[in-house]
């Protein structure tokens, strides 16, 4: 198992590797949804509540059920499939036993399916051989990351919204350039806490 | 539809990068340099291919409920081949790859031509459509791995140095995001001006 401190494998996660301005993982929702602040608020979430979970149950299914059987193989399938599920049976226990968070989140719980980070998350922890804890607080840290980074893009993307841009670049290419900015920001936390 | 139509719609028409904006997340982490943009946009275009290949022959038995998961699955099963393909026969552009290579299976412009082509088109057709969107995506992941790589590092696909004075910020993240939105205001401005002289 992999002997990185838990705070190490948080910090890391969250600023020094962030998901998105960094590993540049869940980038469709990143920039399809953060035109308005409650939207990003809603969708990151989402994305904390069904990244920890997934990553924990996908932890259990790989080293209980795909490593004892010799189906390594078999992860990618695996994964994409039971994620699926996973966020179909979220949805159906939030509208059962936390209607006042689901009618939060509703909307937002299956556009995460379609989220690449959830997924990559999951193969990443395997990649890193991160026992069940360091996953869980490794999922946590991420979905943090992305917290962080679509709340200041939804700030500032809704500042230009008045702003005076070169027709050719309004939308999308303004959208990058300010990405750009922020992932240059954020390559400054590179060697923080000797990381 | 006209055989080379669904071929070349992919490669300009309907980009599935500049005018879809699918598959932003390969795009950009893994076009640092041209050689890893080359191997992404193979991987991709291989997978892409097969599964249009295999969903547009057997759409006849594919109920229309489940085609989602069947789909999936399908992908699924030509990204785990494509995965050890790569750690096999080219193990340093696997690791330099990582963990998008098991991703491709979520870009979203497989399914999305699954669901929109294959699913509803003639064997031939979605095999065309395949190599075309496919063709189209390495297009631009290759444009954007030598822009990198040209101002990063100064080389084309790992050749000796032209440039001498490189700035690394391409090689790292924030280029990718610098290129992407120059090419795509190039774009609008093209298709502006195209549109005026109409």
């Amino acid at each position: 198992m992999n002997e990185v401190s838990l705070f190490g494998i948080f910090v890391s996660a969250l600023l020094i590797n962030n998901i998105i301005l960094m590993r540049f993982l869940g980038l469709c929702s990143f920039f399809g949804v953060s035109r308005h602040m409650e939207v990003s608020l809603g969708m990151s979430m989402a994305v904390i509540f069904v990244m920890t979970i997934s990553s924990a149950v996908t932890w259990i299914l790989y080293y209980f059920i795909l490593l004892p059987l010799n189906l390594e193989f078999l992860k990618i399938s695996t994964f994409i499939l039971v994620i699926a599920s996973l966020v179909q049976l979220e949805e159906l226990f939030l509208k059962r036993y936390i209607p006042h968070l689901y009618r939060a989140l509703g909307i937002y719980l299956p556009l995460v399916t379609t989220n690449c980070a959830i997924l990559a998350v999951a193969f990443l922890h395997v990649d890193y051989n991160y026992a069940f804890i360091q996953t869980v607080v490794y999922a946590l840290g991420v979905s943090l990351g992305y917290t962080v980074a679509i709340m200041l893009f939804t700030g500032i993307r809704m500042r230009l919204e008045i702003a005076p841009i070169p027709e050719p670049l309004k939308g999308y290419p303004t959208a990058f350039f300010i990405a750009a900015l922020m992932s240059l920001a954020f390559l400054g936390f590179k060697g923080l806490f000797g990381l | 539809m006209p055989k080379l139509r669904s071929f070349t719609n992919g490669l300009l028409r309907e980009n599935p990068v500049l005018v879809l904006v699918l598959g932003l997340c390969p795009l950009l982490a893994v076009s640092n340099t041209a050689i890893n943009a080359l191997g992404m946009g193979i991987a991709t275009t291989f997978v892409l291919t097969f599964s249009n290949l295999v969903i547009s022959s057997t759409r006849r038995l594919i109920p229309e409920d489940l085609r989602i998961p069947v789909f999936v699955i399908v992908i699924s099963t030509f990204v785990t081949v494509t995965d050890y393909f790569m750690a096999a026969y080219f193990p340093p552009l696997h690791r330099a790859l990582g963990v998008f290579v098991p991703l491709i299976v979520v870009n979203c412009i497989i399914l999305a031509r699954a669901e929109a082509f294959a699913y509803r088109n003639s064997l031939i057709d979605s095999l065309l459509d395949g190599i075309g969107m496919g063709l189209g995506f390495i297009l631009v992941i290759v444009t954007i791995g030598i822009i990198r790589e040209v101002l990063g590092n100064g080389t084309i696909f790992g050749s000796s140095k032209f440039i001498f004075h490189p700035g690394l910020i391409m090689v790292f993240p924030p280029g990718a995001y610098l290129t992407i939105g120059f090419l795509m205001g190039i774009l609008n401005i093209w298709n502006s001006r195209r549109r005026m002289k109409r």
